[in-house]
């Protein structure tokens, strides 16, 4: 395996009369095809460091190596052009737009990149809702789903535009105990069967087992 | 750009009430700009018209601009000859050689043109007299280049050409010396020329000053009252396009060396006295539209609240935070467009409205509907002040929306 996502020494410190480092001289390197969890107790910098691994966030030092290209230079438009191409986020609470129902959410990202063309993004939104077991749920609003189905359309609009590497943070979080295997699932097929990457955040100890690699920090550091 | 629109659209559909609040801020601002600038142009056009027709577009009188240049600085031409203390040669006055100039003048495309002497006389009737300015004209021209013909109350213009002792005064003048039509008056000239003459019209132009202290008579008459034969000492022009007055009354000074002067320079003091008022009318009008605008900054400040997990959503994905900013400025658009649109109908139905009120103007006996311009161009300044006033409610709240730094939302929604 190939490493698709290299940080070296990351740090990131909030400024301020008492300046707080949430990641400190955090180096990993992250395989494509692998998934990867970030475990560590509430307040560690897990978050942190997916944020500073998804381009959401730059960090005050160090180096982050994203197919071998360094990201540490980029503005932010280069920033959202590359999250937009090559990363797809899952967070706790699913932040779909609550006026668009599931296929427009799915649609969102496909829309921005414009990649494909209309046609086309329609049937990939709606296979990719089938995929996630959501038939038959394309043109219901957010308010009208469970929290699971909420969930799978979050991931499905993650998958969008077929980006490399998945990022979640605590994706199970506000689930119950079935939705959360199913999403674990879920993700783990998306390594298994397309070659993705998924790093995803999570204290949930049962969630983090069906990991390739668990990876705990403690304080912002690697434990 | 559809993508923009669509999330916009969805962010103003939910706020239903605050939208359609926004919405009407900007129709009400939109329909009074119109209905106040429509009635405030209205009636500056329709002033200028009056003053178009009432007076001589262009004006050529036996004067000149600069006084004559002396034979001493003549004779040293950039040399340091100072002459002072000049009295002028005294000189017979009118215009020189008036038929040839009149000649020069007609001849110019969409222009007429009536020579006048004017000079003061004395109306001496029942033991009362009064000072007036006579006219000596040429009916047939003249007719060609004024409206008096159209003030005339009793007679007719021609009269004077069938009866050279005729004369034609204002009503109000009439009435001052109790003249009626056919009386007959004595007119002393300043070279002690008296001639009696006969009231063959009267005329009212509703100008209170004129109709007191006008008279017309035929202009071969008014020659010989004031021993003048053979002079003009004005020639009156009328142009097809009152506009082009300016440059053609400078062409004509050009062609005569005589003062010309268009109605625009004669007016000056009134046309920058309507300037001041459409300033002041804009400024005001304008104002509705600011008030409206901070609705509309209401509504966007609000949405930006409600939506920061959406503008944080959207930034992960990878919408950059110039996408952000066009999804709010094209809301304030919305509104702004929407407002222009259904503020044109209720102004629309304002200016209607303004047009249908009838007044009785003082000086006229009928009463007369408010003027009311009905011109484009408002209504392209209407939707320019309330989309610029959109934009600019829009464009604060939107550049802080598209700066929401998404992992700090995502750090305080986890």
């Amino acid at each position: 395996m190939s490493a698709l996502l290299v940080a070296r020494n990351l740090i990131r410190t909030l400024p301020g009369e008492v300046p707080v480092t949430l990641v400190r001289d955090v180096s990993l390197s992250i395989d494509r095809g692998e998934f990867v969890v970030i475990k560590g107790p509430s307040g560690s910098g897990k978050s942190s460091l997916l944020y500073l691994l998804g381009l959401l966030d730059q960090p005050t030092s160090g180096t982050l190596l994203l197919e071998g290209e360094d990201t540490t230079g980029y503005d932010e438009d280069r920033l959202a052009a590359t999250r937009l191409a090559k990363l797809g986020f899952v967070f706790q609470f699913h932040f779909l737009l609550a006026e668009f129902s599931a296929f427009d959410n799915v649609r969102l990202p496909m829309r921005r990149l414009g990649r494909l063309p209309h046609e086309a993004q329609r049937q990939r939104a709606l296979q990719l809702l089938r995929d996630l077991g959501l038939g038959g749920h394309e043109h219901k609003r957010p308010s009208q789903l469970s929290g699971g189905q909420r969930q799978r359309v979050a991931i499905a609009r993650a998958l969008a535009n077929d980006p490399p590497i998945i990022l979640t943070d605590e994706p199970t979080g506000a689930l119950d105990s079935k939705s959360s295997i199913n999403v674990k699932d879920i993700l783990k097929e998306l390594v298994r069967s397309h070659d993705r990457t998924v790093i995803a955040v999570t204290h949930d100890d049962h969630f983090a087992t069906g990991a390739d690699r668990q990876i705990e920090i403690i304080d912002g550091q690697l434990a | 750009m559809l993508l923009h629109f669509d999330i916009a659209w969805s962010h103003l559909r939910t706020r239903r009430r605050q939208t359609v609040a926004s919405l009407l801020g900007v129709v009400l601002g939109v329909a009074f700009f119109l209905a106040v600038s429509s009635l405030m142009r209205g009636s500056e056009l329709d002033f200028i018209a009056r003053l178009v027709d009432s007076t001589p577009h262009i004006t050529v009188s036996d004067e000149f601009r600069e006084p004559t240049v002396q034979p001493a600085v003549l004779r040293h031409p950039g040399g340091a000859v100072s002459v002072l203390h000049v009295k002028p040669l005294t000189e017979r006055r009118g215009i020189r050689q008036y038929k040839r100039r009149l000649g020069q003048i007609d001849a110019i495309p969409g222009l007429r043109a009536a020579p006048v002497l004017a000079g003061q006389v004395i109306f001496s009737f029942a033991g009362r007299d009064e000072a007036i300015t006579l006219s000596g004209i040429e009916p047939a021209r003249m007719k060609n280049v004024t409206t008096i013909e159209e003030d005339i109350v009793a007679g007719s213009l021609d009269a004077i050409d069938a009866d050279p002792n005729g004369i034609i005064i204002g009503r109000a003048l009439a009435r001052k010396l109790s003249l009626s039509m056919g009386d007959t008056v004595s007119v002393v000239s300043p070279v002690g020329n008296v001639r009696v003459m006969r009231i063959v019209g009267l005329f009212h132009t509703g100008r209170a000053v004129y109709d007191e202290t006008q008279g017309f008579a035929q202009l071969a008459r008014v020659q010989a009252l004031l021993n003048r034969p053979n002079v003009a000492n004005t020639i009156i022009a009328r142009l097809e396009d009152p506009y082009a007055a300016r440059a053609t009354a400078a062409h004509i000074e050009r062609l005569t060396g005589y003062k010309s002067v268009s109605w625009q320079e004669a007016s000056e003091d009134i046309l920058s006295t309507l300037l001041v008022r459409n300033v002041i009318m804009y400024t005001v009008v304008s104002a509705i539209l600011l008030v409206a605008s901070f609705g509309i900054y209401n509504v966007i400040s609000s949405v930006i609240m409600e939506k920061t997990r959406d503008i944080a959503i959207l930034k992960s994905m990878g919408f950059r935070a110039g996408d952000i900013e066009l999804v709010f400025l094209i809301e304030g658009l919305v509104v702004g467009a929407a407002g222009s649109v259904l503020g044109f109908l209720a102004g629309s139905g304002l200016m209607w409205v303004t047009g249908q009120v009838r007044l009785t103007v003082p000086g006229e006996s009928d009463p007369v509907n408010l003027p009311v311009y009905w011109g484009w161009s408002q209504f392209v300044l209407a939707m320019l002040f309330a989309m610029l006033s959109a934009l600019a409610a829009t464009y604060l709240p939107a550049r802080r929306g598209a700066r929401l730094a998404p992992v700090a939302i995502l750090r305080g929604a986890a």
